[in-house]
């Protein structure tokens, strides 16, 4: 079902949540809204869901206008971001709830949630209670509550934020492979880029309210519309009003007349990357990322003076 | 002994001899003096018709008051915590008001309205209603005393709850309704229970209020603790005490149901 | 929306709260105001200024005055031994506390007699005295400052005082200036509700005082008079002096308790 919000706005008080926002996600796309705390990214996905109500604009789902319905009528499945479970219900009554609101036949929710539960692999955790469950189990579960009363469109608010490193990156690749299988046009909200990057197939990076630019994660990677979402997205240096991506800075082994000379500050070793700090001749610091191989070929290390060459920075009009 | 370790000991013992000698002593000592002629002469003082009458009718009482706070404390509780509007605080301040009153000025209050000279007495007298002096009327003294209980616990309750569940609830098909009675109200319950337990103990002991409103009339407005009053003042010490012990157990029992729920709805405070 | 529900209260629930809370508080209060202002300030004044009156008010703010601030002291006191000491019993001990406030007062009333009145058998007798005044004031109010400071106490870090003794601090110093201090909201709050309890007892107050004017009546045992007497407009007049009493100190304790919250922001 394809998601279409037109010019919408959002105040709280005098804080400007939303301003004039208009959007479109495609039928069974996997779109991520992203961008740092205050954007108004979770206030776009509640209000999509119906559980804020823009003060203008509109919300269509469907190329039905359900501005004016309320949550339960819209067909949507939210998954929050503290799982909101029903504590003194069992998994089973968890994910079986909005079948029984519905009043399903008991046999009917029972195999609907046993399905469910196969899907995000919490069989056999039908009788526990959400207090036994760790987090990630709970995500699973509330995932499959929200998919129980098959809705036209996922939404998801900061899903994974809760959770830790390991079971975060787990989740994540799970829940790609989900909407492979499922298909149900998915929203989700993060503050992570590295995940917007990973999941989505759609990103919508938000500012201040506002959509600072839609589009796949190649190319807001290579091709961002202004310094906010170059810098939001991937690594950057900054060097007066031109930005510079890290690994396209070039790091040569001589100082023959070559590009620019700079002092190696401090070199850090991540794993497979190495970061490397530098101070230029004119005095500004950047900091640039080679592979491992390079490093060594390189022999790089703190105080060493080499050569750097710059690509053609990226100047974006004010 | 460490000067430590004495110095603990004193103060152990200063807390628990003040707490003997004002709690502990006295409450013994009524069990003492009601029990010390044997069980026989307790029991025919409980037995007596006035005693029984004042034991139903203080049962009675709170059969309807309860409840009734109950319903009134779970809406307020909702009202204050889920609505959105101005004067939030100034509706806690009402809700907390019968606090800071004497139970002798609530039952002036109430007399002074419901009582026939009072603002609703001629509508009473003309329909043929009797507050004041009768049993409605100290369902109400009742009430009002023991009004802020529920409200009072089922709030923080409902706040740490949050709205998360409540609005995944929405999104899945439930109505309000369905949402209040499937999962707010059993999430929240242990707050409502103790609240209800405060709300009964605080019921059963009203004295004061009900002295006013009901003329303590022997035999059919006398509650249990009004019926104390009484049976000391005819000098029969026997069924004094032995009225007094039957609400000192109730008391006990009430504890009882304090200490139990804390662990439940404040489990993380209990000391 | 329908009368009640998780989002809030509808129109006809929020209708018929605010019949209940009218019947049963607005309209009452509005009554007794009412009443005692029905003379004008003048008439106010004489009711409050009569003799007995002024007498039963001035013997039920200083009893109760003394009382919070013996319960103060002894009230930190017990939440201390509760909180911070081990002995066998102590879960008891801890259910105990509040038994002045699960017990009728009436029985409160009858208890104390029993130990403390005629026939006492260890032969202390404080019955028809001012002492049965405060000593069943001390009775009821009891549970206040031990609750409040409690809780406080449990959540207090005790490596704060355990920093204070390494720089140096005896354990009477940082009982003043460390622990006191963070204690002080609670025991003010205590305090307070303490102070409104006792200046509106009644019932543990009937037996044991007797009631005597000029000597051991209290307010709430005067207005009783009053109303017995049919003299309406002094009840009146003495219950809002008192109820007003009662609305400044937790008032106060409000905006005290407002403020300190906004400087540990």
């Amino acid at each position: 079902m394809a998601i279409e919000v037109r010019e919408v706005s959002k105040r709280f008080g005098d804080f400007v949540a939303l301003g004039d926002v208009s959007l479109r996600v495609g039928d069974g796309a996997l779109t991520a809204l992203l961008g740092p705390s205050g954007s108004g990214k979770s206030t776009l996905l509640r209000i999509i869901a119906g559980l804020e109500s823009p003060d203008s604009g509109e919300v269509v789902i469907d190329e039905q206008n359900v501005t004016d319905a309320p949550a339960r009528m819209r067909g949507v499945g939210f998954v929050f971001q503290h799982y909101a479970p029903f504590k003194h219900m069992t998994v089973h009554d968890n994910v079986g709830f909005g079948l029984s609101v519905r009043k399903r036949p008991k046999a009917e929710i029972r195999e609907r949630v046993k399905e469910l539960l196969g899907l995000v692999r919490l069989e056999g955790l039908a009788e526990r209670y959400p207090s036994q469950l760790s987090g990630g189990q709970l995500q699973r579960m509330a995932l499959a509550r929200a998919l129980a009363v098959q809705p036209q469109v996922l939404l998801l608010d900061e899903p994974f934020g809760a959770l830790d490193a390991q079971v975060r990156a787990e989740l994540r690749e799970w829940l790609r492979r989900l909407h492979e299988e499922i298909h149900v046009t998915t929203i989700f909200v993060t503050h992570d880029q590295e995940e917007a990057m990973e999941v989505a197939e759609q990103i919508v990076v938000m500012n201040k309210g506002r959509i600072e630019q839609a589009g796949t994660p190649r190319e807001l990677y290579e091709s961002p519309g202004n310094e906010f979402v170059m810098s939001f997205i991937g690594p950057v240096n900054r060097l007066g009003d031109a930005f510079v991506r890290p690994h396209d800075i070039e790091i040569l082994p001589s100082v023959e007349g070559v590009g620019t000379e700079a002092l190696v500050e401090r070199v850090v070793h991540l794993g497979f990357e190495v970061r490397v700090e530098l101070k230029l001749h004119d005095g500004r610091d950047i900091w640039a990322q080679v592979t491992r191989e390079n490093a060594q070929q390189l022999e790089l290390r703190e105080g060493q003076i080499l050569s750097v060459r710059l690509p053609a920075p990226r100047v974006f009009a004010a | 002994m460490s000067a430590n370790a004495a110095r603990r000991l004193g103060v152990r013992m200063l807390a628990l001899g003040y707490l003997a000698l004002l709690l502990g002593a006295p409450v013994g000592m009524i069990f003492y003096r009601t029990f010390e002629h044997g069980l026989a002469p307790v029991w025919s003082a409980v037995t007596a018709p006035n005693a029984e009458h004042a034991f139903w009718l203080s049962l009675e009482i709170v059969a309807i008051a309860v409840p009734l706070n109950t319903i009134f404390g779970i809406g307020m509780a909702l009202l204050l915590e889920r609505g959105r509007f101005w004067g939030k605080g100034l509706l806690g301040l009402v809700i907390d008001l019968p606090f800071a009153i004497s139970p002798v000025v609530v039952g002036l209050a109430l007399v002074l309205v419901y009582g026939k000279t009072g603002w609703l007495g001629d509508w009473l007298t003309t329909n043929g209603i009797q507050i004041i002096f009768s049993v409605p009327g100290m369902v109400i003294a009742t009430a009002v005393v023991s009004l802020p209980f529920v409200a009072r616990e089922t709030m923080p309750v409902l706040r740490e709850l949050g709205i998360d569940a409540e609005q995944a609830a929405e999104t899945l098909g439930a109505s309000a309704w369905q949402t209040f009675w499937r999962v707010t109200l059993p999430a929240i319950r242990w707050g409502v229970v103790y609240g209800v337990v405060l709300s009964t103990a605080r019921a059963l002991g009203e004295f004061g209020a009900v002295s006013i409103v009901s003329g303590r009339i022997e035999g059919q407005t006398q509650t249990l603790p009004l019926y104390v009053q009484d049976r000391f003042e005819n000098f029969d010490s026997t069924g004094a005490y032995a009225a007094a012990v039957l609400l000192a157990l109730l008391a006990l029992g009430t504890l009882l149901a304090m200490n139990l729920l804390t662990r439940r709805t404040r489990g993380r405070t209990a000391s | 929306m329908p009368a009640i529900g998780a989002r809030g209260v509808g129109a006809l629930g929020k209708g018929l709260l605010g019949i209940y809370l009218s019947a049963l508080v607005l309209l009452p209060v509005a009554a007794l105001l009412s009443k005692a202002g029905s003379g004008g300030t003048s008439a106010f004044w004489r009711e409050i200024s009569n003799p007995e009156a002024l007498a039963a008010i001035k013997l039920t703010l200083a009893a109760s005055a003394i009382v919070v601030l013996i319960n103060a002291i002894f009230g930190t006191l017990i939440a201390w031994v509760l909180v911070r000491d081990e002995f066998p019993g102590k879960r008891f001990v801890n259910t105990l506390i509040d038994l002045p406030f699960a017990l009728p007062t009436i029985v409160a009333g009858v208890v104390l007699l029993a130990l403390y009145g005629k026939g006492s058998p260890v032969g202390v007798d404080v019955a028809f005295t001012r002492a049965s005044v405060g000593l069943a004031l001390l009775f009821v109010t009891l549970p206040f400052v031990v609750r409040s400071v409690q809780p406080v106490l449990l959540e207090l870090d005790q490596a704060m005082e355990e920093a204070a003794a390494s720089l140096g601090a005896g354990p009477a110093t940082v009982l003043r200036r460390i622990v006191l201090p963070s204690l002080a909201p609670a025991i003010i709050s205590g305090v307070a509700l303490s102070f409104a309890r006792a200046i509106g007892e009644y019932g543990s107050l009937v037996l044991i005082t007797g009631e005597l004017p000029f000597k051991t009546e209290v307010g709430s045992v005067y207005i009783f008079g009053q109303i017995s007497n049919e003299n309406l407009p002094a009840a009146a007049a003495v219950s809002v002096l008192l109820l007003l009493v009662a609305l400044v100190v937790l008032g106060a304790l409000s905006f005290v308790s407002h403020r300190r919250s906004r400087h540990v922001r």
